[in-house]
């Protein structure tokens, strides 16, 4: 039964051209609501309305980003296109990975539900990039989740960080896929607006690839998995498109809620239905709901669709059209059937117990026509619902405050002074830095998460990239890894969106696969204010010229926007997730050494700069301030060849990257990774680099890498490192029999005093 | 003996093994851990028949593993709603019949045998309220079982854990009479990971021949894919479950 209600239609629009409308309630501006008017010709019914606001979101329509976002298509080789099968546009980028195969994966925010409901905001950020990836064709095969939250001290932490990871879990774990790595990172910047991404990554056969297109005139079009209910109206245009104020009324009911059991029936179903070749296009219901839906598949089909409204299976058989249009329930996809497979097709539904309803089929008038129970509610040109959005150039500046804050160099500031130099000193400094809540580890938080189902997980969190088998005939997979730095983003915004790639690039190949495609999730502050729209522009200047640089496509991603409370905005954080191909995951390198690699050489790639700034240490000691470390891609690609070939020649046993927290963080960890001690010296890169003990511990120094090399293969790793003109420097040996990390001459830490400070953090504050 | 399981599509194709064994895997809506258990049987060396929960047609099978996952969403309560499947009924059967079935239960399938009465007692939340995933020491408790047979009495193994409802509880006096008759099967050693009576990970039927435990021995049969200690300790389970079908020890 279908709710009578008093329906605005097309006719009834024409004949009352002054009816008010509240298209500022919805998010719109004055002039894009004069836009659509001009565009219809009249003013738009409620119900068309309704879609154009949501499609017309900064969320689904990039307006203030589009302009920026093109040079990601621009700097492209044509040697990058090569392995590239679908680019940046359709639900998700797809890379051919060889053998037939082809991967595709896509990492997204979910930034403000998580905010306001930590459960269900974060669960269905998870839900909803796994509806990306199924509706490629592809079979998901892992997610990840990088992580940002307010100070670890914060009351409201405990709320979000109970909620965002057990929401994570409880859905993902659900799903069947594995959780192989993402980052957690806790700055009191992002107290009011913490960052939720999530990742995901499937495999397809290349036959299988499908893509989000209504063609075939007569085709008919479908809506199957869960029913439409009133959750996450508006979710993409008042939620995610706006800055958080106190003074507006909660938006809980803005946040959508989730059902994994549905997905996980939705995603076997799916994959049956690409199996049997029953599906002609194919659309996930994500963010603006059956007006993305539809719009889109019209659009990008032969541009046209007739769909009655009426017959949509709903939850709450009181939603209006408007709402039915922008609900953004979830488990839910619109696919579109020939008419000789709609019998087969129903027989999937019904082997899997999913509804479904026909809605319509598709035409060739070019328009998107939407009826409740015959009447026109909705008649417009689809591409000027899902294409031909508000385009903005918003005005950016450097900041005025830049100049100070880069003036303001860790060295030179008071926190800068008495620094660790004794032995004694170091050794609490290491201590203090691998307990600090950003270093410290996070398996109170992976253990909440299924590492091991699907039988493929080769490496995963703590290691530097999580690894996943896409074939188990020959070992065929892949490596992802997440990075960002939003300190080092804010110091400056150009290379710290670089140093972002420059760490998941340096992560996978540290895995041993090499790097091929990129995806990424701009999480910023408003674009209305200038400062931050110059951070997001030097952002994707700076990400998009390394990326041609180091050769590997940006091939899908999203932006999230508004990550501000007042005029206080998150440090940008552009989270950017790489993805390498591995031969074989067998030879994969894990982040740390094993008991079986006593008496091995450890040996540091790279060199060390007094580059401080922007630091965990200086984190530590509350100062943010001068640049951040600087940026060499070349180097960092100099260093990718090194560790693919010595991990594919058997030359290295274990690597790691250094990264946050430098040495020190590194030789922890890999001392930690299986509990197995270490012998080192810092005398030769001290003198080297000129440097002391202390910076040679802490500076964070780009392009460097520790690697475990067994006594065997130490003449062909130097023969390799010096033909490549590739700084290293031995440190010293793996050592099973001492239980300890030693510095020589500074200092001895046990494992369980390692272990100690380090595990300890997040029980402590989270229980 | 081919390994390959593909990732989309029927993986229950029969090929040529060397084993005539037939192991069945039942998938559920909601089962997670279904093509990890077809690939545990493979790698032991079996054919692996999938079957379909709606389904109520044994197909011939000499064993039938009930993997892990949630199936209907764990809704109600965990296994409840899966074992009114026709397939459940089938299996409920063939398991009591004269010809004494193999039936692995392994996590969510430990769940539904014990809906299904098959197995005594009941899974609960875990103590600590959490999902928990994590390597797992256990010590095989009775080494006679269709499904133990080739572990060595008292030995310890380690396989993932992964539940968030693995708490077993049962009466005293069940309790006493699984213990009494060696129907323990598991038990964890070092930390009780979810609060479970007497530290028990898993049981038998008093047959043997039924047998459900809560961590996943297919997730430890692979070196490089499983815990990172030993990585292949699960693989037993399903090689034990051949030697129990050529009539070797019981």
């Amino acid at each position: 039964m279908t709710q009578e209600f008093n329906i605005d239609t097309v006719e009834n629009a024409e004949g009352t051209p002054d009816v008010e409308l509240p298209w500022a309630e919805l998010g719109l501006k004055q002039n894009e609501f004069d836009e659509i008017v001009k565009i219809l010709g009249r003013r738009p019914t409620a119900a068309e309305l309704a879609m154009y606001s949501v499609m017309w979101s900064e969320h689904c329509s990039y307006k203030s980003t589009k302009n920026h976002l093109r040079q990601f298509g621009q700097k492209v080789t044509e040697e990058m296109k090569k392995d590239l099968m679908v680019g940046i546009g359709e639900n998700a980028g797809v890379t051919d990975l060889g053998d037939g195969w082809a991967v595709t994966f896509k990492i997204e925010s979910h930034n403000s539900p998580s905010f306001v409901e930590p459960y269900q905001g974060a669960a269905t950020g998870i839900g909803g990039i796994v509806r990306d990836i199924i509706s490629m064709g592809a079979r998901p095969i892992a997610v990840m989740d990088p992580l940002r939250f307010g100070a670890i001290d914060h009351e409201d932490s405990q709320r979000v960080v109970h909620g965002v990871v057990s929401g994570i879990g409880g859905y993902g774990n659900s799903l069947g896929l594995p959780n192989i790595g993402g980052e957690t990172v806790f700055d009191p910047i992002y107290q009011g607006n913490p960052l939720v991404n999530a990742l995901a990554v499937g495999a397809l056969r290349h036959e299988d690839l499908r893509l989000a297109n209504a063609s075939g005139v007569g085709n008919k079009v479908v809506l199957f998995g869960a029913r439409t209910g009133g959750d996450g109206i508006g979710g993409a245009s008042v939620l995610a498109s706006e800055s958080f104020d106190d003074t507006k009324p909660s938006k809980r009911p803005a946040v959508q809620v989730g059902d994994p059991f549905s997905e996980k029936v939705l995603i076997e179903c799916c994959l049956e239905l690409f199996k049997s070749s029953l599906v002609e296009g194919i659309q996930d219901l994500g963010a603006a709901g059956i007006s993305c839906a539809t719009s889109e598949l019209a659009s990008n089909g032969e541009g046209g669709m007739q769909v009655e409204l009426t017959d949509v299976l709903l939850r709450d058989p009181t939603l209006t059209p408007g709402e039915i249009l922008m609900s953004e329930s979830q488990e839910r996809m619109m696919a579109v059937v020939t008419p000789a497979n709609v019998a087969a097709f129903e027989a999937v539904m019904d082997k899997y117990g999913v509804e479904y309803s026909w809605l319509g089929e598709v035409t060739d008038t070019n328009r998107l026509i939407i009826t409740w129970k015959g009447e026109v509610i909705v008649d417009v040109d689809p591409k000027t619902v899902a294409h031909d959005g508000p385009v903005y150039d918003r005005p950016y500046a450097r900041p005025e405050w830049q100049d100070a804050l880069q003036a303001d160099t860790f060295r030179s500031s008071a926190a800068g002074a008495n620094l660790p130099s004794t032995g004694e000193e170091l050794k609490s400094a290491v201590l203090e830095l691998i307990a600090s809540p950003n270093m410290c580890d996070k398996s109170w938080i992976t253990r909440q998460y299924d590492r091991y189902v699907g039988g493929n997980t080769a490496l995963a969190a703590p290691d530097d990239a999580g690894v996943v088998r896409v074939d188990e005939e020959t070992g065929l997979g892949v490596a992802i890894a997440t990075d960002a730095n939003g300190r080092y983003t804010y110091l400056d915004p150009y290379v710290g969106a670089q140093l972002a790639l420059a760490e998941s690039y340096r992560n996978v190949a540290t895995s041993g696969a090499i790097p091929a495609a990129v995806s990424d999730c701009l999480n910023y502050g408003s674009p209305e204010d200038s400062d931050v729209m110059w951070q997001l522009a030097e952002g994707i200047r700076g990400l998009s010229d390394a990326c041609m640089e180091l050769g590997v496509p940006v091939t899908g991603g999203n932006v999230s926007l508004y990550n501000q409370t007042g005029d206080k905005a998150i440090h940008p954080t552009p989270v950017v997730a790489t993805l390498g191909k591995l031969d074989d995951v067998a030879r994969r390198t894990p982040s740390g050494w094993r008991p079986e690699a006593d008496g091995q050489a450890i040996y540091l790639i790279g060199t060390t700069k007094d580059e401080l700034d922007g630091s965990e240490f200086a984190n530590l000691r509350g100062h943010l301030g001068g640049l951040p470390p600087q940026v060499d891609l070349a180097a960092e690609k100099a260093l990718g060849a090194i560790l693919i070939n010595a991990s594919r020649d058997g030359m290295v046993d274990a690597a790691h990257d250094l990264s946050e927290g430098g040495l020190a963080a590194a030789l922890s960890e890999m001392v930690l990774r299986y509990g197995v001690g270490a012998r080192v010296a810092l005398d030769e890169i001290c003198q080297r680099d000129g440097i002391d003990a202390f910076t040679a511990l802490f500076s964070e120094s780009q392009a460097r890498a520790l690697v475990a090399v067994p006594r065997s293969e130490e003449v062909r790793f130097n023969d390799m490192t010096s033909a490549r003109g590739i700084t290293v420097a031995r440190l010293g040996v793996v050592d099973a029999q001492s239980g300890a990390l030693e510095v020589q001459g500074l200092f001895t830490a046990s494992v369980d005093e390692l272990r100690e400070a380090n595990e300890g953090t997040m029980e402590k504050y989270f229980g | 003996m081919s390994n390959d399981l593909p990732l989309i599509g029927d993986y229950s194709t029969p090929t040529a093994e060397l084993s005539g064994a037939r192991i069945g895997v039942v998938t559920f809506p909601g089962t997670l851990d279904d093509r990890d258990a077809a690939r545990a049987v493979r790698t032991a060396g079996a054919q692996s028949v999938s079957l379909w929960h709606a389904d109520s047609d044994l197909g011939d099978v000499d064993a039938v593993i009930i993997p892990g996952g949630f199936s209907y969403g764990d809704y109600l309560r965990a296994g409840a709603i899966s074992r009114f499947a026709p397939m459940m009924s089938k299996i409920v059967d063939a398991a009591n019949s004269e010809a004494k079935l193999p039936v692995l239960g392994i996590c969510n399938g430990f769940q539904i045998l014990t809906e299904s009465h098959l197995l005594p007692g009941s899974m609960i939340k875990n103590d600590h309220l959490r999902f928990i995933c994590r390597d797992q020491v256990l010590r095989v408790e009775n080494n006679t079982t269709a499904w133990t047979n080739g572990y060595e009495a008292s030995q310890e193994i380690t396989i993932p854990l992964k539940n968030q409802d693995g708490q077993y509880v049962a009466d005293e006096k069940t309790l006493d009479e699984l213990e009494a008759e060696n129907r323990v099967a598991f038990s964890y050693v070092g930390w009780n990971p979810n609060g479970s009576r007497r530290s028990i990970a898993g049981i038998s039927n008093a047959a043997g021949n039924v047998v459900g435990l809560m961590p996943h021995p297919e997730h430890a049969i692979e070196v490089g894919f499983g815990p990172d200690a030993t990585g292949t300790d699960g693989l037993t389970f399903f090689t034990s479950v051949l030697t129990h079908l050529v009539g070797g020890k019981k």
